[in-house]
């Protein structure tokens, strides 16, 4: 218990050194568009791929467990949306993607870490915690708010195409349940979570690299931690969130 | 000149480094020797500040280093150069933004300036036709060049080198202590090195630290090393059969 409020206390005492004193803006910018590459639209083909099977899935499912005459078919197609909107597409995204870019930027920082990249970086005179980490935060802030949007509609997509191949539904139902009842409102609430995910992502797993030492082996050590450690705050995060932004 | 004055460190518990106090001088090559684990990195990395000490005090000129704030040290950072083992080059940018990443975070040179001086760098370390090549790309010897060249585009007053010829051949090794040696003599640098080869020792030694187990042992010039009463140093000193043999022809 001591252990976890002294690690709280380090890791707030890195936030205070990556948000001070950024050393020049046309760098940071720079830095920020490199990582949107790097972390951002990296993670695009991943999060398509699960997207598209996981709404072809629930939709599946919905369509065994809604199977009665008596239930409007276009509930399978609302089923699907709101499983994407409101968890699906923040939460869960953001869970896969603590494992690939919260273990990437751990062990990339972690490894600048042992080899004294970070070191080299100091007796320069930079700060090296706002030099590396605050443009990972700000581009992954900004750009997984995007890959959330983009997995809602793929999913929804793949749930039309399993209807539509399958023909299990009626396609037209389908969409008719896409339509229904939206809620502009679950949008935001899905884009504020994966905005926040997104930050416990990276503040996290750049925190578990930053303070690694020793050899690879604690690299990957440290790259564990963070997808552990990230993925755990995000639960409980979802959680307060939700009781605050939806209840 | 820079001065340590009793300064020790302990990590967990375990002291590192034990009351050290010595002086080195401007525009000479000082060594730091000592076995591996003995407290040559972690000095030197107490120096620069990279490791805060637990008591004593660090001065570069006269002033105080280790009682100035962060931003006070930051003027005297950017008079310090320095060359890691590894050679701690970025991974992710090549030979050139390597060098250059000092010039662009702390000055306000136009790029044709910067290359410019990236370029005179690169020539004085004497590396051609790696510009646009990555650190994984490079040989051990081209890294440490890199390495310095970076270590010098500020024009430093101080230049710290950790083992820079660790993990080279003996040629190689032989070409990086002279290359640090001449700039050191050239801009009048006090540079200091810490290593355990005495070949570099015999070669360029000015000034010579000998640490064991965290303590200073012995300091002097090269000339009297070889004649040093001191069984812990000798042994150091004589201990490859190669120096063992040179010792006892010269009896
Ligand atoms: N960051 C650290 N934390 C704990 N112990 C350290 C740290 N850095 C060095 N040490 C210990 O200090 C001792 C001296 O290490 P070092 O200065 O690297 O030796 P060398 O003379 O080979 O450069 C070693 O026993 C090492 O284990
Ligand atoms: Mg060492």
């Amino acid at each position: 218990m001591i252990k976890i409020l002294e690690l709280t206390g380090r890791y707030f005492m890195l936030l205070g050194k990556v948000f001070s004193r950024p050393e020049k803006m046309r760098i940071y910018r720079e830095r920020i568009i490199f990582e949107m590459e790097a972390l951002g639209l990296g993670s695009i083909p991943l999060t398509a791929i699960i997207s598209v099977f996981i709404g072809a899935v629930v939709t599946l499912q919905m369509s065994i467990s809604l199977e009665s005459p008596f239930i409007p078919q276009y509930l399978i197609g609302y089923a699907t949306r709101e499983t994407m909107v409101l968890e699906f597409s923040s939460t869960v995204v953001a869970l896969i993607l603590a494992g690939k870019v919260g273990s990437n930027i751990a062990s990339e920082i972690g490894t600048m870490r042992i080899t004294e990249q970070i070191d080299a970086l100091e007796i320069m005179g930079v700060n090296s915690a706002s030099y590396l980490i605050l443009p990972k935060i700000v581009a992954t802030v900004l750009f997984f708010p995007l890959l959330t949007l983009l997995s809602i509609f793929i999913g929804c997509v793949g749930g039309y195409a399993i209807a539509y191949l399958t023909g299990i539904m009626i396609p037209g139902d389908y969409i008719e349940g896409m339509h229904y009842a939206f809620l502009p409102y679950s949008i935001t609430y899905s884009l504020i979570k994966s905005a926040v995910f997104a930050f416990i992502i990276t503040s996290i797993s750049a925190f578990c690299g930053y303070y690694a030492n020793g050899n690879s082996l604690e690299v990957g050590r440290a790259s564990t931690r963070a997808v552990v450690a990230s993925s755990i705050v995000i639960m409980i995060f979802n959680l307060i969130l939700t009781q605050i932004l939806l209840v | 000149m820079i001065k340590a004055d009793h300064i020790s460190k302990s990590f967990e518990g375990r002291t590192v480094l034990d009351d050290i106090s010595v002086e080195f001088e401007t525009g000479k090559t000082n060594l730091i020797i000592g076995r591996s684990g003995s407290g040559k990195t972690v000095l030197l990395k107490s120096l620069v500040g990279l490791h805060e000490v637990d008591s004593g005090a660090v001065y570069y000129d006269d002033v105080c280093y280790t009682h100035l704030t962060f931003k006070q040290r930051k003027a005297i950072r950017k008079d310090i150069g320095m060359i890691f083992q590894g050679g701690a080059l970025l991974d992710s940018s090549t030979v050139v933004e390597n060098v250059k990443l000092p010039l662009d975070l702390f000055t306000d040179q136009s790029e044709a300036e910067k290359i410019e001086r990236v370029a005179f760098c690169l020539e004085r370390v004497r590396l051609q036709g790696a510009d646009r090549l990555y650190p994984s790309e490079l040989s051990g010897g081209m890294i440490k060049r890199v390495a310095i060249a970076r270590a010098i585009v500020m024009n430093p007053r101080y230049l710290f080198c950790d083992e820079p010829n660790s993990g080279l051949d003996p040629q190689t090794s032989v070409v990086i202590d002279n290359l640090i040696h001449d700039i050191t003599r050239e801009y009048n640098i006090t540079t200091i090195i810490n290593t355990h080869d005495m070949n570099s020792v015999m070669e360029i030694g000015e000034k010579i630290v000998y640490i064991h187990e965290g303590r200073k042992w012995w300091e002097g010039t090269k000339d009297d090393i070889l004649d040093a009463d001191n069984a812990e140093l000798n042994d150091f000193v004589f201990a490859s059969a190669m120096a063992k043999r040179a010792r006892r022809a010269t009896r």
